[in-house]
């Protein structure tokens, strides 16, 4: 299969017209940016640099931090400050970090999200990621020429909750607006997927630097459905690194190193793993403690038995998804190899073995994952072309589920729902007059609370006080598009909207992540106002001319005194733009946002019954 | 709350084409999914992730032939409570009790688990014929609520049996 070639003759558009988006693959070991220009998907190379940024962030004393090469390449002068694969952090608390993260980095135990201890001070996972990020999109509105109207970034398909939400709170650091987290599999699947004779079900098997993930999807007639999705976010390339160091280690010397000679190790150890893919041995320089370096033969057969049992624990994960597809080996049609660790020779020769015949590799599988995202943000944004009216159905990877008496969970929203999801549950009071009640939301298969991750408690207040038993809560928990979790709660026989203060496990708090944003400013500094003016006056028109194309369609939806409402809503926003107040731009965003949810809703049923009334879905202008 | 034959234009009866299900369902996501609005105003996005969550519900529900009857039966106000199974007859209560130790007893052995579950899902497809003329021929819905009962059991005991043969695959 090749990347189909989009651009129809005179179809291609105005590049001054377009919305431009980009596609992110938010790597642990390396990171890309790629955009649609022309029809055509690329990612975008730095000034100097080639498209691959690795994911290594630098903090100096001087509070000047540095992003990617130059920082990947003083790894063992200054490893304590320099940071490689944050991303796994991200989401997580100290206690559920593997052993190789907390032996390279002062790590701090705050309850919540594990802090990083450097020179310029504690740092967040969500602000180290947002360091790479602001890198790209700078890289991408400087070869753009413009400002971006959003992003798509990639997570793995096996990311939880608390990690989804951590790598959003990372964009909106960097600056970035969100149009979608999409998975990785499923937008290496897009990538591949789009040649149009592409029918029947795949699977994608994307062994990155620090996480595993498998997908099986089923393409038809444009729908990319993903069946079952699995995976091991703590498996990755890294993995490999740290046994092939290891095993140097022991045969070189055997005597503790320092942290800066580890890294120095570990840097050498992921050479000689690359240096494999394509030599049959190769001459290690181990650093030891006493003398420097000594010199190591190390055979592809070592490397590949050393590493044999990280491989099998790649297969897990694979059956498990066949089976909660229901499907066997050969109803396999094609495996797709993502990720840069795909590229060794024992990985593709095990997964070629379980499906029985040779996986896809024709896309570059370090860049594919950016790609898919691109020609995914591309339709997003709004570009969409006769032709790319693909439709995605992915699902939520690990079940949801609440913690009942005696410290067992019960499923509330099970894996590989279709999102968006939603479950409402319906929960009483147990004490007269009782007016709160906590509730502790968890993720996992698991039966019992400890093995499942925390996700979040949520605690309910303003119950109306009535007897035991007598208040019906209705909590309903709703899964978006972007696979994140948000909770509501009403008293059912009061009608009394439930307050709902969410405590998040492992998240950070909105005036968290406002510091953060005030802060990047002022490192970057930019003028944190006129920013925020320019947003609120941006977001103004967009929501000004979608109106406008509403009422043009469908002003017949709404009465008159309605109609009268929206458009003066409309006039009040229009002069308020003008202005630069952007907190007052904002209290007119939201009055006709309110104003026209009625209409929205209107237009929705009307599309819907078209749909239905036999109208070629395909032709309706969305 | 939108009815769910009526959102993807079915009729409201046990008896459904599955190809005419899954092609309505895919109409109604090409008009609603949060895809199609994510450049568009937030009023819009939050319509649109109210209304791909309830055709996601919708499809789900009806795609399943038990929980089709169970939504069915629910609709024509007879409730199935899961927990209670006082209406169930001795017969299956014995039945129950004897694929509980045949279970038990092949804990360890796929190959025998295995054959449980094939003669559960054999014993499935039959009930399932049952259900289907209960409801749509006879509407006899108390007979067809008791079969609810009995096979939600049994999809219930094929579930542990599957974990089961995974943990004997790790």
């Amino acid at each position: 299969m090749a990347l189909l070639q989009l651009s129809e003759p005179g179809e291609t558009p105005d590049p001054h017209q377009q919305r431009f988006a980009v596609g992110i693959d938010l790597g642990t070991t390396n990171s890309l940016v790629a955009t649609v220009r022309h029809s055509i998907p690329e990612c975008l190379a730095g000034d100097g640099c080639g498209v691959i940024l690795p994911s290594v962030v630098r903090y100096q004393r001087d509070g000047k931090t540095i992003v990617g090469q130059e920082a990947l390449a003083a790894q063992a002068a200054d490893p304590r400050n320099t940071i490689a694969s944050v991303k796994r952090l991200m989401g997580r608390g100290l206690a559920d970090t593997d052993a190789g993260m907390r032996a390279r980095y002062d790590l701090v135990d705050t309850g919540g999200m594990v802090r990083i201890n450097t020179v310029a001070g504690p740092r967040t996972p969500v602000e180290v990621s947002s360091e790479i990020l602001r890198v790209l999109r700078e890289r991408a509105e400087a070869t753009l020429g413009d400002e971006l109207v959003g992003a798509v970034i990639t997570v793995p398909a096996y990311f939880d909750d608390a990690q989804r939400q951590a790598t959003k709170d990372a964009a909106r650091v960097a600056g970035l607006n969100v149009l979608r987290l999409l998975n990785e599999p499923t937008a290496a699947a897009i990538a591949y997927g789009l040649d149009e004779a592409a029918e029947g079900i795949y699977a994608v098997y994307d062994l990155g630097g620090g996480t595993f993930d498998f997908s099986i999807l089923r393409l038809s007639r444009g729908v990319f459905e993903v069946m079952a999705t699995s995976g091991d976010s703590s498996l990755g390339g890294d993995d490999f690194d740290e046994a092939l160091a290891d095993w140097m280690h022991r045969q070189a010397s055997g005597v503790d190193l320092d942290c800066s000679k580890s890294r120095a190790l570990l840097v050498e150890a992921r050479r000689v793993k690359e240096a494999l893919t394509t030599h049959p041995e190769v001459i290690a320089r181990v650093p030891v403690a006493a003398d420097g370096l000594r010199e190591l033969k190390v055979g592809l057969a070592d490397f590949q038995q050393l590493t044999r049992e990280l491989v099998e624990r790649t297969l897990l994960p694979v059956r498990k998804a066949l089976r909660d597809a229901a499907l066997k080996v050969d109803e396999i049609q094609a495996v797709v190899m993502v990720g840069g660790a795909t590229r060794m020779p024992h990985v593709r020769t095990a997964v070629a073995q379980l499906f029985g015949r040779e996986p896809f590799t024709e896309i570059d599988p370090e860049k594919v994952v950016a790609i898919g995202a691109a020609i995914q943000a591309n339709v997003l944004a709004g570009n969409r072309r006769p032709g790319e009216d693909w439709l995605l159905l992915d699902v939520i990877p690990l079940s949801l589920g609440l913690e009942m008496m005696g410290g067992l969970t019960e499923k509330i929203i099970p894996r590989n729902s279709t999102i968006p999801v939603a479950k409402a549950q319906e929960f009483t009071t147990y004490k007269d007059g009782q007016t709160a009640m906590a509730i502790h939301v968890l993720q996992g298969e698991r039966e019992l609370v400890q093995d499942c991750r925390s996700l979040a408690r949520f605690e309910l207040r303003g119950i109306p006080p009535m007897p035991a038993g007598g208040a019906r809560i209705r909590v309903t928990f709703q899964v978006d598009a972007d696979g994140l979790l948000s909770v509501s709660a009403r008293e059912q026989t009061t009608g009394v909207e439930s307050n709902v203060t969410v405590k998040p496990s492992y998240g950070l708090s909105d005036d968290e992540i406002a510091g953060m944003l005030k802060s990047g400013f002022e490192h970057a500094s930019e003028d944190m106002q006129a920013r925020a003016l320019r947003e609120q006056q941006v977001e103004a028109e967009r929501l000004l001319e979608a109106t406008r194309q509403a009422l043009n369609e469908d002003a017949a939806l709404l009465e008159a005194d309605e109609l009268l409402l929206v458009e003066s809503a409309m006039s009040r926003l229009q002069q308020l733009a003008t202005g630069t107040d952007h907190l007052a731009i904002k209290t007119g965003i939201d009055a006709l946002s309110a104003q026209t949810g009625e209409l929205a809703a209107r237009r929705m049923d009307k599309a819907i019954r078209q749909a239905l009334t036999g109208s070629r879905v395909d032709n309706l202008p969305i | 709350m939108q009815e769910y034959f009526s959102l993807f234009g079915l009729p409201e009866r046990y008896t459904l084409d599955s190809a005419q299900l899954e092609a309505a369902y895919r109409n109604v996501q090409a008009q609603v999914h949060p895809d199609r609005f994510a450049h568009r105003p937030e009023a819009e996005r939050r319509v649109a992730m109210q209304w791909a969550t309830l055709a996601n519900e919708a499809f789900r529900t009806l795609k399943s032939p038990l929980n089709r009857a169970r939504y069915l039966l629910e609709r024509r106000g007879h409730a199935v409570e899961a927990e209670r199974n006082t209406g169930m007859s001795h017969a299956f209560l014995m039945q129950q009790m004897e694929w509980r130790e045949a279970a038990e007893e092949a804990s360890g052995d796929a190959a025998e688990l295995q054959r449980l579950q094939k003669e559960l899902a054999r014993d499935e497809r039959v009930m399932l014929d049952d259900l289907k003329h209960a409801i749509d021929e006879v509407e006899d819905l108390v007979v067809a609520t008791e079969l609810v009962r009995r096979l939600m059991f049994m999809e219930k005991l094929r579930h542990e049996i599957d974990d089961a043969l995974a943990q004997l695959d790790n």
